[in-house]
């Protein structure tokens, strides 16, 4: 059934957060861990775990995958509730760090691209 | 007129799924028709409705860009970020589990890196415009990590509320920034594979802008550049208001 494709989903996200939540309180941050990381490896576990076979039945999968494939959508809906009018006239100072924090990480990809790879052929 | 108005004011979430089609209708068109199939359909849709939040924040006066419009307000839960975390995690489901184990050490170095790459860059622009006190420096440098990063490292430390609006600035022309440019500097950069996306992930660490930017560059790159990104702004909470701050101590004195 489909719904028990949505409600692993759902149960993979939940437990998610609130171990994203729990691992920030040990660490003392006010902020969720990691959450949506876990969640994304309780839920690659799940389908591929042996005892859970019937999950990848095609109905329960498309409960998934509906969601999967719903995900640009909900990107182009979170770009239009952006505070847009508040980046663009929060002056220079907000503009400048942030183009130079982006322009930084963007140069340091292919970095660190190179030195994973090379790392992975010298184990 | 007024009635039907009302009626998708009620309908809310449902208007939204409509008004998000005829986005991506429009977008899609655009790509194949102006572009020529050279930008992604998904990248005019995303920067379309960054557009449009612009219109909204100065119609509405609110926060929520095209959200805070009634008549779109369907936008702000279909958008917010209980469905985005839904969806991410929905993602997964189509993952190399083992270019995710691969994550590893370069997940884990790229993601603190990111942090305080960020964190240093935000800090210098801030000294370069005038402040001299070590929380003021903070809050800005945390900041240029995200949205999120800034205000609760300004709240931590004290800063003025000023300063701290200036934090959450920076977060948002990052997030705003990465959106729009990934799909332009992605091959560039080599952001092609998972192993990059995943790096891409750590090093940029804004979920919004990461999952906007892998949607309009390549929608297969998305697990493993939200996968690091996820750990990010937790990293960041932890490093700014404290050893980070504690760099930025020592500096004060020189200014």
């Amino acid at each position: 059934m489909v719904i028990y494709g949505v409600g692993l989903l759902a149960a993979c996200m939940l437990a998610g957060v609130i171990l994203g939540d729990l691992l920030g309180q040990l660490i003392g941050v006010q902020a969720n861990v990691g959450g949506v990381g876990i969640a994304m490896l309780l839920l690659i576990w799940a389908v591929n775990a042996s005892g859970l076979n019937k999950l990848l039945e095609p109905p329960t999968a498309a409960g998934i995958n509906f969601w999967s494939a719903m995900y640009i959508p909900i990107v182009i809906a979170m770009a239009a509730k952006q505070n847009v009018v508040a980046a663009v006239s929060s002056g220079w100072l907000a503009i400048i760090a942030g183009v130079a924090a982006v322009a930084i990480s963007f140069a340091m990809i292919p970095l660190l691209s190179r030195l994973a790879g090379r790392s992975e052929d010298t184990p | 007129m007024t009635t039907i108005v009302a009626l998708l004011e009620k309908n809310a979430l449902i208007t939204a799924f409509v008004v998000v089609a005829l986005i991506l209708a429009f977008s899609n068109w655009l790509a194949t028709r102006l572009f020529r199939g050279q930008i992604h359909g998904s990248a005019v849709a995303i920067t379309l409705g960054l557009m449009l939040a612009y219109w909204g924040g100065l119609v509405a006066e609110g926060s929520k860009g095209l959200a805070d419009v009634s008549l779109f307000s369907g936008l702000g839960v279909l958008g917010g970020a209980m469905f985005r975390d839904f969806a991410i995690v929905a993602t997964a489901f189509g993952a190399e589990l083992d270019a995710l184990k691969r994550a590893g050490w370069v997940g884990a170095l790229s993601v603190v890196l990111g942090v305080v790459l960020s964190f240093v860059t935000g800090a210098v622009v801030a000294i370069a415009f005038g402040f001299t006190d070590a929380v003021s420096i903070s809050t800005i440098g945390a900041g240029a990590a995200t949205y999120i990063v800034g205000p609760v490292t300004g709240t931590a430390l004290g800063a003025d509320s000023a300063v701290i609006a200036l934090s959450v600035a920076a977060g948002l022309v990052k997030a705003i920034l990465v959106m729009v440019a990934t799909p332009l500097v992605a091959k560039r950069i080599g952001l092609t594979n998972p192993q990059s996306a995943l790096i891409y992930g750590g090093l940029m660490g804004t979920t919004s802008g990461v999952a906007a930017g892998l949607a309009a560059t390549d929608p297969k790159l998305v697990p493993y550049g939200a996968m690091t990104a996820t750990f990010y702004t937790g990293v960041g909470c932890l490093l700014a208001p404290s050893v980070l701050y504690l760099c930025v101590i020592p500096i004060q004195g020189l200014l």
